[in-house]
């Protein structure tokens, strides 16, 4: 399935199957997990800049509490790859402290569960300090973790934080979904002087992805503020962030050997949203399924819901704004009520069906 | 303690076999628990952190009640809504096991706070390990609790990793005792691999509490002699050697052993040591065969308990999903779930 998609967006097929390779401009296709996107990203960013470090819980010695930052410590030493005490509160501090110095911290939560003992200083130390001192202090810190559901860890490890943190002005919030967004999006994020919320996914984690070419270029950065057109179509627009893009690129293979055409909008982006790539998609199709993992209340298909209505593309609907959701609960442990808690590619089939009859 | 080491082994390698996904183990540390458990009394309400069975099973939690909840079946009491070693009991007075480190340590004073207002003769017990030590709200338990007078016992588990972090990484001061007086806490650092030791600090230190009405500082020196979970891998970190000598030297149930053989006061021999072993075993396999095969929690249940009673969105959401499972049936092993639809 992923080679037909490769065609649509690449226009070639790969023919070998290569391991890991570290980037380089040799224009051969190179396959990698997101995790090792994600390490190559932090490798090239702590070579690139002296003031760029990573701490966190079990980064250093331990290699990662996922494996994400291994062979960090063993390159850039303890100086730069930072072992903490168990106190998220003290360390995020620690680190927007350090960020308001000029250094430039890539703060790892263990999961964006266990950062909220920390919100106070993303949102009130980071966040609001380039505004509150009238543009004399800057905190250019990326803040990154696993985010969402992960699978039989109940109700206070998997949360979705997507939508309170896009909430929050100051903040720029990214979410990747493959290793073109992972890595390139993230060294956009640590270059970038602005505090950056950075919502990684622990199931993607292991997932393999080819990189581009144009992202194994270690200059490359992805825009901030850009959507990705995943898989083009006219008749509805299905708009998705993290591991909920690969679900909708799943339904929309389905509805594709039905004859139904879905345009797939992976986010990127949850704050700045990419509003024209959405206004855009939304005036061809005219339907639109919104997908999260996240519960429905204010989440993110609320915001798209609204921006649809005040950006001009309103008449352009043919029926109202499909959500497919979390259930609004809890996330549960037993594997039947977790399975039912997030949504399946058979649902947002099924919404997509809905939003063509017209219905609600 | 060798109950809990016969279970801890079983479920250790029931994860590895793929029959539950995630177990602690807490082997070298059970003189703690179960020492400091017989000293409590039975309404004195325990706060633990996650490494504490000897806490529950010392008050009757059973090896059923464990190994159901680890499955998340019908039968577990918590609704099958936690992860693994994730229980509580309102009739025991042990508070359900959070994930979050240290936030049990605060919600301690303040239930302590709450006895000492109302004049009554219990007391908070809240474990913590070293590491979550360093979390802030240790610092507001501990100052809040010798400021207000709460009646909360504070027992940290001093055993050395947490997860691959040695405790020269986690502080430089002289032991999580060290920082108690600095608070005006009355202060006892123990031998935790002494179950005499941990029994007598306990009941003396209870007795304290209630009698002066403030809180109370213990730290146990133990050790980790397992991996920090089922998703970690000690020798990564720590040596073999180190692990062994902990293990053989310095054991708290072989400690026990050999000193009520050293004092004549042994009144079981090897034998039915060994008799006790067999058992816990064979009522653990049982239990884990019969927990596979019970159902699924229901699903009417899994919108429940999100408030008092359940709001007009969460039927509906119900409904939708009733309807979902209904259409797609065949890929759904409904059977399986307790309550069918």
């Amino acid at each position: 399935m992923y080679k037909h998609l490769l065609k649509l967006r690449y226009g070639y097929q790969p023919s070998i199957k290569f391991t890991h390779v570290h980037a380089s401009t040799q224009y051969t296709p190179v396959k990698m997990t997101v995790r090792e996107a994600i390490n190559l990203a932090m490798d090239e960013e702590l070579a690139h800049d002296p003031n760029v470090f990573l701490l966190g819980e079990e980064v250093g010695q331990y290699q990662g509490a996922y494996k994400v930052s291994k062979g960090l410590f063993q390159k850039y030493g303890g100086d730069r790859v930072i072992d903490t005490p168990i106190t998220e509160a003290g360390f995020t501090g620690i680190a927007v402290g350090a960020a308001l110095y000029g250094l430039k911290p890539i703060v790892e939560f263990m999961t964006w569960n266990f950062a909220m003992q920390a919100i106070d200083h993303i949102i009130n130390s980071a966040a609001k300090s380039r505004y509150m001192s009238a543009g004399d202090q800057q905190a250019s810190i990326v803040f990154r973790g696993i985010n969402g559901a992960t699978a039989y860890v109940a109700a206070q490890h998997s949360q979705c934080f997507a939508s309170w943190y896009s909430n929050v002005p100051g903040l720029v919030v990214l979410a990747p979904f493959d290793c073109d967004d992972a890595k390139s999006l993230l060294k956009a994020a640590v270059r970038n002087p602005n505090p950056v919320v950075f919502l990684e996914n622990e199931i993607l984690y292991s997932e393999t992805f080819e990189l581009s070419a144009e992202a194994r270029d270690p200059n490359y950065l992805a825009p901030i503020g850009k959507a990705k057109i995943m898989r083009q179509g006219d008749h509805v627009t299905i708009i998705a962030f993290s591991k909920m893009v690969q679900y909708s690129l799943r339904a929309a293979e389905q509805l594709f050997r039905e004859g139904i055409n879905c345009e797939v909008i992976n986010l990127r982006s949850l704050r700045p949203l990419d509003r024209e790539t959405i206004l855009e998609s939304v005036k061809k199709t005219g339907r639109v399924v919104c997908v999260e993992e996240g519960w429905p209340q204010s989440g993110i298909s609320a915001e798209i819901t609204a921006l649809i209505m005040e950006g001009g593309a309103f008449k352009y609907l043919d029926a109202p704004v499909q959500r497919v959701t979390g259930a609004e609960i809890p996330t549960p442990y037993a594997f039947n009520l977790e399975a039912m808690a997030f949504p399946k590619t058979e649902q947002i089939v099924d919404a997509v069906l809905n939003v063509l009859k017209g219905a609600r | 303690m060798i109950s809990i080491e016969e279970m801890d082994n079983l479920l250790y390698m029931s994860q590895r076999q793929g029959k539950i996904s995630f177990y602690m183990t807490s082997f070298g540390e059970t003189a703690t628990t179960v020492g400091t458990t017989a000293a409590l009394q039975s309404q004195d309400f325990i706060f633990p952190q996650y490494r504490e069975q000897g806490s529950f099973m010392w008050r009757g939690f059973t090896i059923e009640q464990i190994v159901n909840q680890c499955i998340g079946n019908h039968l577990d009491g918590g609704k099958g809504r936690q992860m693994p070693v994730h229980y509580g009991s309102k009739d025991l007075n042990i508070v359900t096991v959070s994930s979050p480190l240290t936030t049990q340590v605060p919600q301690a004073s303040g239930a302590g706070y709450g006895f000492r207002v109302n004049g009554e003769n219990k007391i908070a017990a809240t474990w913590f390990g070293e590491g979550a030590a360093s979390e802030g709200d240790f610092h507001s338990a501990m100052n809040f609790a010798q400021t207000l007078k709460c009646q909360t016992l504070f027992l940290c588990r001093n055993n050395h990793y947490a997860i691959s972090t040695p405790t020269d990484d986690q502080f430089r001061g002289d032991t999580i005792a060290g920082k108690a007086p600095a608070y005006g806490m009355r202060t006892l650092k123990i031998d935790g691999n002494d179950l005499l030791a941990v029994y007598n600090g306990v009941k003396y230190a209870r007795e304290q509490i209630i009698k002066n009405k403030e809180p109370f500082f213990i730290e146990f020196i133990t050790y980790r002699i397992g991996d920090h979970s089922t998703s970690d891998h000690s020798v990564l970190y720590r040596s073999q050697e180190e692990i062994d000598s902990w293990k053989s030297g310095n054991n708290p149930i072989n400690r026990l052993g050999l000193f009520l053989k050293k004092q004549g006061l042994r009144q079981f021999n090897d034998e039915h040591d060994n008799q006790i072993r067999k058992d816990v075993r064979n009522r653990v396999i049982a239990a884990l065969k019969n927990g596979s095969e019970q159902q699924q929690p229901s699903i009417q249940d899994m919108f429940t308990d999100v408030y008092d009673e359940v709001l007009p969105h969460l039927s509906e959401q119900y409904t939708q999903l009733r309807d979902h499972l209904t259409k797609y049936k065949d890929q759904y092993p409904i059977n399986k779930f307790k309550g069918g639809l």
